[in-house]
């Protein structure tokens, strides 16, 4: 009798799935995943969009990364901000830029948003939100400008303006008492800033510094930790050990360095040399 | 037809009486000093419900207690510590010794036993021999003397730090010398300064604002170095131990 | 501080949305979680008044602090589930000359505290006549020790109060609720007005309480209120405004919001339709 074992062809592995369910039941603490506690948004004006996210990502109350990046590329003129497990975010994100690259160079034409919230829902909807990634997907394509968020369930919303992550209530109240439509860049560039400072002040998830990324038909603007309201402050001490420090039990030296002393050996009459190299 | 069975067939729920409410608090004992620190950000969840909210609190000229955990417990805990103190006053005409006190918090928090006071306690002064002290407690009133404690959601980040910069834990000694028993003000408030910033740097509960209170044994004035940062001295009843109260801010993320 | 007054107090249970991807905790029923062992039975689940939960609720209050006083603002829904169920509740109540308490949560039980209050007002102020009365502070003091003690019998009244008053030329605004947790700040706000709210008055109102003035302070609680009328589904575009100052209590008429739905029109779908 044969025993097969059965691989999924492509995709996740859910063997272990049943396995750590029980387990979890008995009372095993299964490993905790980073999440992008996060405040991330997107809003349309006048020639495109903005979108931005704060930089904390956060395992449980820990701060796991102070200025962590949260929008992705996904082509040149589309990209996406991730909030929730930050593994599923990156790769989600890095998956579909892929796939849309390949779609480009296939049809031959710039990519357009609406297939890459099209690719990203139905993978999203495939995984039944066992993939934890929250998305606000923003570009400009030959149809114009384009806003989505992204549930981790694929469900899709098209709006001018758009919040999500535990920050996202806190960025919604600054939209709905600060954006109108035909916004000019700087305008728009200073609401999404303000949106997410509300969320980096209000929101313990969220924090550090202010991503953001404007994105118009002819040019995308990745603005790189564009306001810093939280640097670390100077400490009173320096916190540097005297040499011997710490306690030793043994004490080991060694010579690191291998010498190695060769010499050619002479080749024999018949003229065959033995091969040396 | 709306679905209200969520109204008309009330599901058995149990109420939760406690919260966590977040913050960190600190103590360390120095020779003839003692300072108690906590930050101010008082939380719920992913929300700050103020960013100032007191979590030290004076007693006597010579004792301050800091409480952590849930905070209606904690107010209701120091509120009745405090009016205890003061009916000890009325009887025995001055104020409880700081070890007394310690033993009376003890006996308070066992008293609910089975209904405990979420709150850690920490409680720092000045000992009747002149000496700083520090006294932290778990909620159900287990109690300790130590040179310095963390409490509270950034325990674990702190209290390491603490064991190896009070009490020199893995630091080994240059040959001839020995780790001083303790150490100067000045530097204790560097340490204690140093852990909240490095806190609210790595803990979202943390931040906000810092409160530092300093118990001087009696005779004893404050180093240079501390009245130039110019705390605030809080009214004292004699010519005893006097206390001071030094603010910073911390960051708001 | 959940907005949803039927979460209050309970349990949390992180098993879903564990990353808080979704802004407010979805908090599952105890039944089916104890069911796969997640939660402990405690002696506390044995109390028979456990069984209590809200059944008509008003949704947020908010507060601010501003140049004259106080400033404290609440719609006048109360809901009943999912349903607008009573349209012209009153959720602010003057307690005294210098006083007025807002309540989200259970109404009936702010109707028993109204009373509750009401008859400590006159048995302070009518009966001793000691030419001591009642101010915000002693008012949030009281209101804090009875939402202890009823949290303390397992048996809590299900609200979340501010407090709000001027006396003797102090401002005081401060929070309750119904586990006696209590905090102070120049800004505040129960319910989803903690979430949604919040962030827009401590922006407006932080380092400027000594200076707005009472125009102003209005704009602010207004274009709040509107913001949560957008977002709260539990609210409702019709609200009173309490203005406390050392003159005494204000409470508005029932007012109504202007709001602006424009933007909808130039929605199409959610997805790839454009007509």
């Amino acid at each position: 009798m044969s025993t097969a074992i059965h691989l999924p062809r492509s995709g996740f592995d859910f063997s272990n799935a049943n396995r750590n369910a029980f387990l979890e039941g008995k009372g095993v603490k299964m490993p905790k995943a980073t999440s992008t506690g996060t405040t991330i948004v997107g809003c349309l004006f006048k020639d495109g969009i903005v979108l931005g996210a704060d930089t904390r990502a956060t395992a449980g109350p820990i701060v796991a990364d102070k200025n962590c990046e949260k929008i992705h590329y996904i082509s040149e003129s589309i990209r996406c901000c991730g909030a929730g497990t930050a593994a599923d975010t990156e790769f989600v994100t890095a998956l579909i830029s892929s796939n849309i690259e390949l779609h480009a160079l296939s049809t031959g034409r710039k990519p357009r948003v609406v297939t890459a919230m099209t690719m990203l829902k139905q993978r999203l909807f495939q995984y039944q939100g066992h993939i934890g990634a929250a998305l606000v997907l923003g570009g400009v394509d030959a149809t114009g400008a384009h806003l989505f968020t992204i549930h981790p369930h694929g469900s899709t919303d098209k709006l001018p303006y758009v919040t999500m992550g535990s920050g996202s209530l806190a960025a919604m109240a600054v939209f709905e008492s600060g954006w109108r439509p035909s916004l000019e860049r700087e305008q728009a560039l200073q609401l999404v800033v303000a949106a997410i400072s509300a969320g980096i002040f209000n929101d313990l998830g969220s924090g550090s510094n202010v991503d953001a990324c404007v994105i118009t038909a002819t040019h995308t603007e990745m603005l790189r930790n564009y306001v810093m309201p939280n640097v670390r402050v100077e400490k009173e001490r320096k916190y540097g050990f005297r040499r011997g420090t710490t306690a030793w039990t043994r004490e080991n030296v060694r010579d690191m360095v291998v010498s190695e002393e060769s010499r050619p050996i002479a080749t024999a009459a018949s003229g065959e040399a033995m091969d040396t190299s | 037809m709306p679905d209200m069975s969520a109204i008309a067939n009330p599901q058995q729920r149990q109420f939760n009486p406690y919260a966590e409410n977040g913050g960190t608090i600190l103590a360390v004992a120095g020779a003839d000093f003692t300072v108690i620190a906590g930050d101010t950000r008082q939380s719920e969840g992913y929300s700050i419900q103020t960013r100032y909210a007191s979590k030290v609190f004076r007693l006597t000229d010579r004792a301050v207690l800091a409480v952590n955990g849930f905070a209606a417990d904690g107010n209701m805990f120091v509120k009745k510590v405090k009016q205890r103190l003061e009916w000890y006053r009325h009887n025995h005409a001055k104020d409880m010794p700081l070890r007394s006190i310690a033993r009376l918090i003890q006996t308070m928090l066992y008293a609910q036993r089975f209904f405990p006071y979420y709150v850690y306690n920490i409680l720092g002064g000045i000992e009747e021999d002149g000496t700083g002290a520090v006294y932290s407690f778990d909620p159900v009133g287990s109690y300790e003397r130590e040179a310095c404690r963390a409490a509270g959601a950034a325990q674990s980040l702190l209290q390491p730090f603490l064991d190896n910069q009070i009490y020199f834990k893995n630091q080994t000694a240059a040959r001839g010398y020995s780790h001083p028993a303790h150490l100067p003000l000045p530097d204790v408030l560097s340490i204690v300064i140093d852990s909240f910033t490095s806190a609210t740097e790595r803990h979202i509960e943390v931040g906000d604002g810092l409160e530092m209170y300093i118990v001087m044994a009696k005779g004893q004035t404050l180093p240079d170095a501390v009245t130039n940062l110019l705390p605030e001295e809080l009214p004292s009843t004699g010519d005893g131990e006097r206390v001071f109260v030094l603010k910073r801010d911390l960051k708001k993320d | 501080m959940d907005h949803f007054p039927t979460n209050w107090g309970r349990p949390k249970y992180d098993s879903f949305d564990t990353h808080a991807t979704y802004p407010i905790h979805n908090r599952g029923h105890a039944q089916s979680a104890a069911s796969n062992g997640a939660v402990q039975h405690t002696h506390f689940s044995h109390s028979k008044s456990a069984l209590r939960q809200p059944i008509v609720t008003g949704t947020s209050v908010l507060a601010i602090k501003y140049k004259d006083g106080i400033m404290m603002a609440a719609d006048n829904l109360a809901s009943y589930g999912s349903l607008a169920r009573f349209k012209g509740v009153q959720r602010l109540h003057p307690v005294g000359d210098y006083t007025v308490v807002g309540a989200s949560g259970d109404m009936s039980d702010f109707q028993y505290l109204q009373h509750i209050l009401d008859g400590l007002v006159i048995s302070e102020e009518a009966n001793l006549q000691d030419g001591h009365t009642l101010g915000p502070a002693e008012i949030h003091e009281y209101l804090s020790q009875v939402m202890y003690q009823r949290r303390t019998k397992m048996d809590p009244l299900w609200n979340s109060l501010l407090v709000g008053g001027v006396k003797d030329g102090k401002r005081f605004l401060a929070f309750v609720d119904l586990l006696g947790v209590t905090y102070s700040a120049s800004t505040l706000a129960t319910g989803y007005g903690a979430y949604i709210a919040q962030p827009l008055l401590r922006k407006a109102v932080e380092g400027r309480e000594d200076t707005l003035t009472e125009h102003e302070a209005r704009t602010i609680l207004e274009d709040a209120l509107r913001v949560l009328f957008y977002r709260d589904a539990r609210s409702i575009n019709q609200y009173q405004i309490a203005t406390i100052t050392a003159n005494g209590a204000d409470i508005s008429g029932s007012l109504k919001l202007e709001t602006a739905w424009g933007f909808a029109e130039g929605i199409r779908g959610y997805g790839a339709q454009t007509q």
